[in-house]
């Protein structure tokens, strides 16, 4: 009976091997195989030469890598608040049911299915300079035209406008759905302790969704850290590279110049930030909620 | 600090659907009132209404002569203590309770003082720093009292509180509410099905059912001479027995009553005019009105089915000759057992008598409209 256990036991295994085979093959061995083609010198078309961490040593030095770099850095910083900050005024706003809002609240989700083709063509069509939307209110308004995708500066803030407004659906809905597990009592509870609206949404409604805070800011970390089909469609990394982000300036070096060891090194170096950022965040945000 | 509370002729409804009709209530200052009635009867909402948690729909309340339903929860005088206590997760028990005095600016010294006194009152204080999460249902239905008494409101209101603790936990804290409401002096106003709660907390209970208040007594009034036979039905563990009427006559002494099976019994009740002597009449006989007459003795013949020993008494459930059903009690010491025939005794001075509309009659006083 006991051998008939432990092998039923064992057999039980099976049900999460389907599981387990994707797993390692798309995720254990691209990370193992991307770390080991990192350390050699290879392109696509012949056998590799080991040489060890010199290519993420060329890396770290390439000044492009390192605009890269920062552009992503300043992108994820201005796009991450943002998205949740917006996402959770949505929610607010959004967070009873009616006709309207159940109508906008599909109408702000709306923007997420869209695939990122869609998305960078709309917001061509509004920063375009001379028969964009903007130019038109510009030209309407009698102000001097920006060129918002080809302006230094400007390229940049095109790309987070336009992936806000792509991506605002997730933290939204995330949001609403936290509010929606706050217990009514608790509303209650504060309107007989005659808390105000302000005291209401810092004293009861941020502390009961902080996990969610945290979780919407951690996952658009990840999401933020990984930019390329806006900037690559909107402004292909310009002008003078203002707006390449690390992905693009990996599938460069990878796809144009064919130094897939370099690329594959800048992605461990991206991959080692992003868990990084996630890291910090998490045991940041813990650490402040430790004994509730 | 407490105040009277005057609701009159208060409405509720939910779209289409009245929950509450035209409700008026005198509570006075200091009064202890139990809302008492079945799931659904509109209690909590008329308690919910007092604290402005609903709005109403028509009607006025007040609150030390003040008028208060058009003012917000907060600017009412009053403090509740919820069901499922509703205390912030994220808060201590300090916090917790002094919240509310925060929010009207109260100094820090002062939310201190009023925090450590309540808390020394219901022995919380080594609690102080704990969060929700970490207490027992005990110690939160404490914290959420707490944080009602720091505000020292000038009314409480209670709904259905003791629901969430266990029979001993929910026991213990009935007594100590008790203490504390002659401690406090406070107009209180508690809302419960548990019809043990109301007669043991109450100074008056509110029967309410089906969107209207049935009656409005003490829990002696309530138990001894309900107004209607909703309230003879709903007040007393075990039940009533109802017995219906077969034929009834109004003599000089009282009324006589046919019974069928139970047989004639000649009562002192007195009815007015206006209610048909036959035709719908039924009577009600709580169980200590009804002994199990000792064999030899003569009696309404009936068969125990069910036999509860209960230490102090025995609850007989017998069932009559004609199908109906009675309740009986006997000794504590019977060895009577299910199956076997008794003969009952009823205390005619103990009928109520009920006329077809639902309405109560009773022996020393006629009508009874509550």
């Amino acid at each position: 009976m006991a051998e008939s256990w432990r092998r039923s036991q064992w057999r039980n295994g099976l049900f999460a091997l389907p599981f387990l085979v994707t797993f390692a093959a798309f995720l254990v061995f691209p990370l193992i195989w991307g770390f080991w083609l990192s350390l050699h010198k290879v392109d696509l078309f012949g056998p590799g030469r080991f040489v060890g961490f010199d290519n993420y040593v060329k890396v770290l030095r390439d000044p492009q890598f390192r605009q890269a770099l920062l552009n992503t850095l300043i992108f994820v910083a201005t796009t991450v608040p943002t998205l949740v900050a917006l996402g959770l005024f949505l929610a607010l706003a959004l967070n009873h049911l009616t006709r309207a809002t159940a109508f906008l609240r599909g109408l702000f989700f709306a923007s997420s299915v869209l695939s990122v083709t869609i998305v960078t063509l709309i917001w061509r069509i509004v920063f375009i300079p001379n028969d964009g939307l903007i130019a038109l209110v510009f030209d309407h308004l009698g102000w001097a035209q920006i060129g918002f995708l080809s302006t230094k500066g400007w390229s940049l803030f095109s790309v987070g406008v336009a992936t806000v407004w792509w991506c605002i659906g997730l933290p939204m809905m995330l949001f609403l759905a936290a509010l929606q597990q706050i217990p009514v009592d608790h509303y209650e509870a504060a309107a007989l302790d005659n808390a105000n609206r302000w005291r209401v949404l810092t004293r009861i409604t941020l502390p009961a969704i902080r996990r969610t805070v945290l979780l919407v800011a951690i996952i658009q970390v990840v999401m933020q850290f990984q930019l390329f089909g806006q900037a690559q469609l909107m402004t292909n990394g310009g002008p003078a590279g203002s707006s390449r982000p690390l992905v693009m300036y990996i599938y460069e070096v990878g796809f144009i110049r064919w130094e897939v060891g370099r690329a594959a090194a800048a992605s461990e170096i991206l991959f080692l930030i992003i868990l990084c950022a996630a890291m910090i965040q998490y045991v940041v945000a813990t650490r402040n909620q430790e004994g509730v | 600090m407490s105040a009277s509370i005057e609701i009159r002729n208060v409405t509720k409804r939910y779209g289409g659907l009245t929950v509450l009709e035209d409700i008026s209530l005198s509570i006075a200052a200091g009064e202890f009132v139990v809302f008492l009635g079945p799931s659904g009867c509109g209690k909590s909402t008329l308690l919910r209404m007092v604290a402005g948690l609903e709005a109403l729909d028509g009607g006025t309340i007040d609150l030390g002569g003040t008028r208060i339903d058009t003012l917000p929860p907060g600017k009412r005088g009053v403090a509740m203590v919820f069901q499922s206590y509703a205390l912030y997760p994220h808060m201590t028990v300090a916090q917790n309770m002094g919240f509310g005095l925060e929010n009207i600016g109260m100094a820090r010294e002062d939310i201190a003082r009023r925090v450590t006194a309540a808390a020394d009152v219901l022995e919380i204080a080594h609690l102080l720093d704990r969060k929700p999460a970490k207490l027992s249902g005990g110690q939160r239905q404490r914290v959420a009292i707490g944080r009602a008494i720091v505000k020292e409101p000038k009314a409480f209101l209670f709904d259905e509180p003791l629901s969430n603790l266990d029979a001993a936990l929910r026991g213990r804290t009935r007594l100590e509410l008790a203490q504390l409401h002659a401690r406090l002096g406070s107009t209180m106003i508690f809302v419960t099905h548990d019809q043990v709660e109301a007669m043991t907390l109450a100074d008056r209970i509110v029967v309410m059912h089906n969107r209207r208040i049935e009656q409005i007594g003490t829990p002696m009034e309530i138990y001894r001479r309900p107004a209607t036979r909703f309230v003879a039905g709903f007040v007393g563990t075990p039940a009533i027995s109802i017995l219906g009427v077969k034929a009834a006559e109004l003599g000089p002494r009282g009324l006589t009553v046919d019974l069928g099976s139970a047989g004639v019994l000649q009562t002192r009740l007195q009815l007015p005019v206006a209610v048909p002597a036959a035709g719908g009449l039924e009577i009600g006989i709580r169980p200590e009105d009804v002994t199990v007459v000792p064999p030899g003795g003569d009696g309404i013949p009936a068969r125990a089915e069910v036999v509860e020993h209960l230490g102090e008494r025995t609850l007989v459930y017998a069932r009559l000759p004609d199908g109906q059903q009675i309740t009986a009690e006997a000794d504590g010491r019977s060895t009577l057992r299910a199956g076997t025939e008794v003969k009952l005794r009823l205390d005619p001075d103990a009928l109520h008598l009920f006329a077809a509309d639902g309405r109560a009659f009773h022996v020393d006083a006629g009508g009874y409209d509550g």
